[in-house]
C-alpha cells in the first residue's frame, strides 16, 4: 500500500529516488550558566567561529560566481570581531558559548533586519551561520545538505540560501520541503535549476531515511511505500520527460513545421550566457528593476547606456524585448513608489508611475535609443501595466520621440486584454503577462499564500483572454508574445502556440522542455488543445483535457 | 593617532560585496582601523559592524588609524573607498 502526501509542485517533473533528510535544526540551547568558565567557554567560541569561517571559505571555493560571493561574505560574518565581542560579553554574563551565540547571532540578526532592504536579507544568513557554529559546538553535523554519492530525494523542512547554492545537481534527484510555498526560495531556485520539487508537504520529515519515494511535480504528490510497478513507471516517465528536454538546440517549432521562436526572459545581465547555451532566439523580456535596485536615485543615462549595449551585443540578428521600469506592487522603489498605498497591486505602478514621475522613463528610453544604435540587435521597448488605449498611445509616442523604432505593451490588466485591438492599433507589437493577468483575471493577490490556488494560468477566463489579444494580433497584423510562467509550462506552451501567440519567453532552463514538447504537436493539434482547455470549466480541466489530447511519443 | 575623511564612490554605498572586499583589506592592514560615520565608530575588519553604519554613495565615513605606517594603511584604505565597486551597474541578481 502506498501513502500519498500533497503539497505545491514546482514545474512538471518527476523522479524516483531514496529519501535522505537534511539534519534537523539544533534545539533551543539552555540558558542554565555556565559550569566550565568564562575563559574556557570564549575559547570554544573562539574556536567553533573559526571552524565555521573555514568551512564556509572550503564552500565558497567550491561555488562559482554569486554564490561564492555569498558564501565568501558568510565566512567573514561567521568570525566576525563584532559578533566575537558580543558573544564575549554574554559570556562574561555566566553564558554558555552555546547559548552565547544564539543569543548573539539574534540580535545581530535583529540589527541587520532593522537596516532593511538588502541588509535586511542577510538576516536569514545570521541565523544559518549561528546554527552552524552552534553545530561545531555542540559537535553534531551542521544543518547542511547531506553528501551521498547515489542520487537522492532531499527532505528537508526549508532550504537556506547557503545549502541551496551547493546543491550537487548529478545526486539530487528531487526536494521535498515540509515548509514553503510557489515563491518561496526554494521554490524559486527549483525553477531556476530546473530541479524537480515539491514544497509546502505536511508531513513530509515524518517520511523514514531509505524510503523509496516517488516525487510527482506535476500533481504536487510525494508518494511513498512504493513496489516494483510503480517505480518502473515513474522512472520510465522521468527517462521520457529528460528524452524530450534532450532534443537538438534548434529554433523552436511545431511538429508541422511551423516556427514558434522560443526566447529568453531575463532579470539580470548575468542570465545571458545560460539564455545563449540554453539556444534563446532572442530575449522576449529583459526586466530593468536590477539597474534600480537598492538604489535611492535612478542610475544615469550612461551607466543604463553600458547595461543595454551588454545585453544587446550578446544578440546580434536577434529580438530583443525590453519593459522598461515597473516599479509598484511587489517590486517597490524608495524613489519612486509610495509604500502606504492599501492595494498596492491596483495602485500607482508600472507605467502609472513612470507618467507621473517624468524623467525615469524619458533617461531610460534615451539610453536605450543611444544602446541601439550601435547595436546589430532588433531592440524593441515596451510599458508594463498598461490599462488603456490611451497609455498605449502616449507611451508609443514617448518612445517614438526619444528614438525608439518597436514601442509595444504589456497586457497584463484584463481591461487591456478585451480592447487589445484598440491598443494594438496605437503599437507595433504586445507581450502577454501571464503572472499579473492571472491575478488581475482572477481577483487574487499573487504574494498571498492563501489565494494561491487561484493564481494558475490553466483558467479558462485567463485564456480565453490571451485569446482575444492572439486573434486581435493576428487581424491587425501585430506579433503577440508571452513572456509569463505559462510559456515555461511544456503543455500550456502547446495552448499558447494553438492561441495563436507568435514567440514563447521563458526563463531559460524551461526552454529545452518547451523546445521538446511543441514538436510532439502539430498546429492543428494545437488548435484542438486550445479549444480544449476553452470550453473547461476550470483550471484542472482544462490541465486534464489537453493531457488526454496529448500525442504518443 | 592618524585621521581621513572620504566619500564612499560605491554605486550602492558599503553594502554587500564591496563591504567584504573592504572588510578583508581592512582586517589585513595589520593594525586595528576604525571607521566612522555620523558620530558612530566601528571595527572596520567586522562586516557587521560596517553594514550597521548603512554607508551609501556620496557618504563622508572617516579612517581612523594608530602607528607608524597609519598613513600608508589609511592611503590603500582611502583609496578602495574612492572607487566604485559596483562599476557594472547590472551585476547583481535581484534578491
Amino acid at each position: 500500500m502506498s501513502s500519498v502526501l500533497t503539497g505545491v509542485g514546482i514545474g512538471r517533473g518527476i523522479a524516483v529516488g531514496p529519501v535522505l533528510r537534511m539534519p534537523s535544526p539544533l534545539p533551543e540551547p539552555s540558558d542554565a550558566p555556565s559550569a566550565r568558565g568564562a575563559d574556557a567557554e570564549k575559547a570554544r567560541a573562539a574556536d567553533a567561529m573559526a571552524a565555521t569561517a573555514t568551512d564556509l571559505r572550503q564552500r565558497a571555493g567550491r561555488a562559482a560566481g554569486s554564490a561564492a560571493d555569498v558564501l565568501e561574505a558568510q565566512a567573514l560574518m561567521a568570525e566576525d570581531p563584532t559578533l566575537k565581542a558580543d558573544v564575549d560579553g554574554r559570556i562574561d554574563g555566566g553564558a554558555t558559548a552555546d547559548r552565547a551565540v544564539f543569543d548573539g547571532g539574534a540580535a545581530m540578526a535583529e540589527m541587520l533586519a532593522g537596516l532593511g532592504g538588502y541588509l535586511g536579507e542577510r538576516a536569514a544568513d545570521l541565523h544559518d551561520i549561528s546554527s552552524r557554529i552552534r553545530a561545531h559546538l555542540a559537535g553534531v553535523p551542521a544543518p547542511a545538505v547531506p553528501d551521498s554519492d547515489v542520487p537522492f530525494v532531499l527532505v528537508a523542512r526549508d532550504l537556506a540560501p547557503a545549502d541551496t547554492a551547493l546543491l550537487d545537481l548529478s545526486v539530487v534527484r528531487a526536494l521535498v520541503c515540509e515548509e514553503g510555498g510557489p515563491t518561496s526560495h526554494t521554490a524559486i531556485l527549483a525553477r531556476e535549476k530546473g530541479i524537480v520539487a515539491v514544497v509546502g508537504v505536511r508531513g513530509a520529515l515524518g517520511i523514514v531515511e531509505g524510503t523509496s519515494v516517488v516525487v510527482d511535480a506535476a500533481s504536487g504528490e510525494v508518494e511513498s511505500d512504493i513496489d516494483e510497478a510503480r517505480t518502473a513507471a515513474a522512472e520510465r516517465e522521468a527517462s521520457e520527460r529528460a528524452a524530450r528536454t534532450q532534443a537538438p538546440i534548434a529554433p523552436g517549432r511545431l511538429a508541422d513545421g511551423t516556427a514558434l521562436p522560443l526566447l529568453a526572459n531575463l532579470g539580470s545581465l548575468d542570465g545571458i550566457a545560460a539564455a545563449v547555451e540554453a539556444g534563446a532566439e532572442g530575449v522576449g523580456l529583459f526586466r530593468t528593476e536590477v539597474l534600480f535596485l537598492d538604489a535611492t536615485e535612478a542610475p544615469t543615462v550612461d551607466a543604463q547606456v553600458t547595461a543595454y549595449r551588454t545585453l544587446l551585443d550578446a544578440f546580434p540578428g536577434r529580438k530583443v524585448v525590453v519593459r522598461v521600469l515597473d516599479a509598484g506592487a511587489d517590486k517597490p522603489l524608495s524613489f519612486l513608489t509610495d509604500s502606504t498605498e492599501e492595494n498596492p497591486a491596483l495602485g500607482l505602478r508600472g507605467l502609472r508611475v513612470l507618467r507621473a514621475q517624468g524623467t525615469v522613463l524619458e533617461d531610460q528610453l534615451t539610453a536605450l535609443a543611444r544602446a541601439a544604435d550601435t547595436a546589430e540587435a532588433d531592440l524593441q521597448v515596451m510599458a508594463p501595466m498598461v490599462a488603456t488605449t490611451e497609455e498605449a498611445r502616449w507611451f508609443a509616442a514617448r518612445a517614438r520621440e526619444l528614438g525608439i523604432r518597436t514601442p509595444g505593451v504589456m497586457i497584463e490588466v484584463p481591461s487591456a486584454a478585451l480592447v487589445a485591438d484598440r491598443l494594438l492599433a496605437e503599437v507595433e507589437f504586445a507581450s502577454i503577462g501571464t503572472n499579473d493577468l492571472t491575478q488581475y483575471t482572477m481577483a487574487a493577490d499573487r504574494l498571498l499564500g492563501s489565494v494561491a490556488s487561484y493564481q494558475d494560468p490553466w483558467h479558462p477566463a485567463v485564456l480565453r483572454l490571451v485569446g482575444e489579444v492572439c486573434a486581435a494580433g493576428q487581424r491587425l497584423g501585430r506579433p503577440v508574445g508571452i513572456c509569463g510562467e505559462a510559456a515555461a509550462d511544456p503543455e500550456l506552451a502547446v495552448v499558447l502556440a494553438g492561441l495563436g501567440a507568435t514567440t514563447l519567453s521563458m526563463s531559460p532552463p524551461a526552454i529545452a522542455e518547451v523546445r521538446g514538447e511543441l514538436l510532439r504537436w502539430t498546429l492543428e493539434d494545437a488548435r484542438t488543445a486550445a479549444r480544449a482547455a476553452l470550453d473547461a470549466e476550470d483550471a484542472d480541466a482544462a490541465r486534464a483535457a489537453v493531457r488526454a489530447l496529448t500525442p504518443d511519443p | 593617532m592618524t585621521h581621513r575623511t572620504i566619500e564612499v564612490a560605491s554605486t550602492h554605498g558599503l553594502h554587500a560585496r564591496p563591504a567584504a572586499l573592504f572588510v578583508q583589506a581592512a582586517a589585513k592592514a595589520g593594525r586595528p582601523v576604525r571607521l566612522a560615520k555620523g558620530g558612530r565608530e566601528v571595527d572596520a575588519a567586522s562586516i557587521l559592524g560596517v553594514v550597521s553604519l548603512g554607508v551609501s554613495r556620496g557618504d563622508e565615513v572617516t579612517l581612523t588609524v594608530d602607528g607608524g605606517d597609519a598613513d600608508r594603511i589609511l592611503d590603500e584604505l582611502a583609496a578602495f573607498l574612492r572607487t566604485d565597486h559596483d562599476a557594472a551597474p547590472a551585476a547583481a541578481e535581484p534578491a
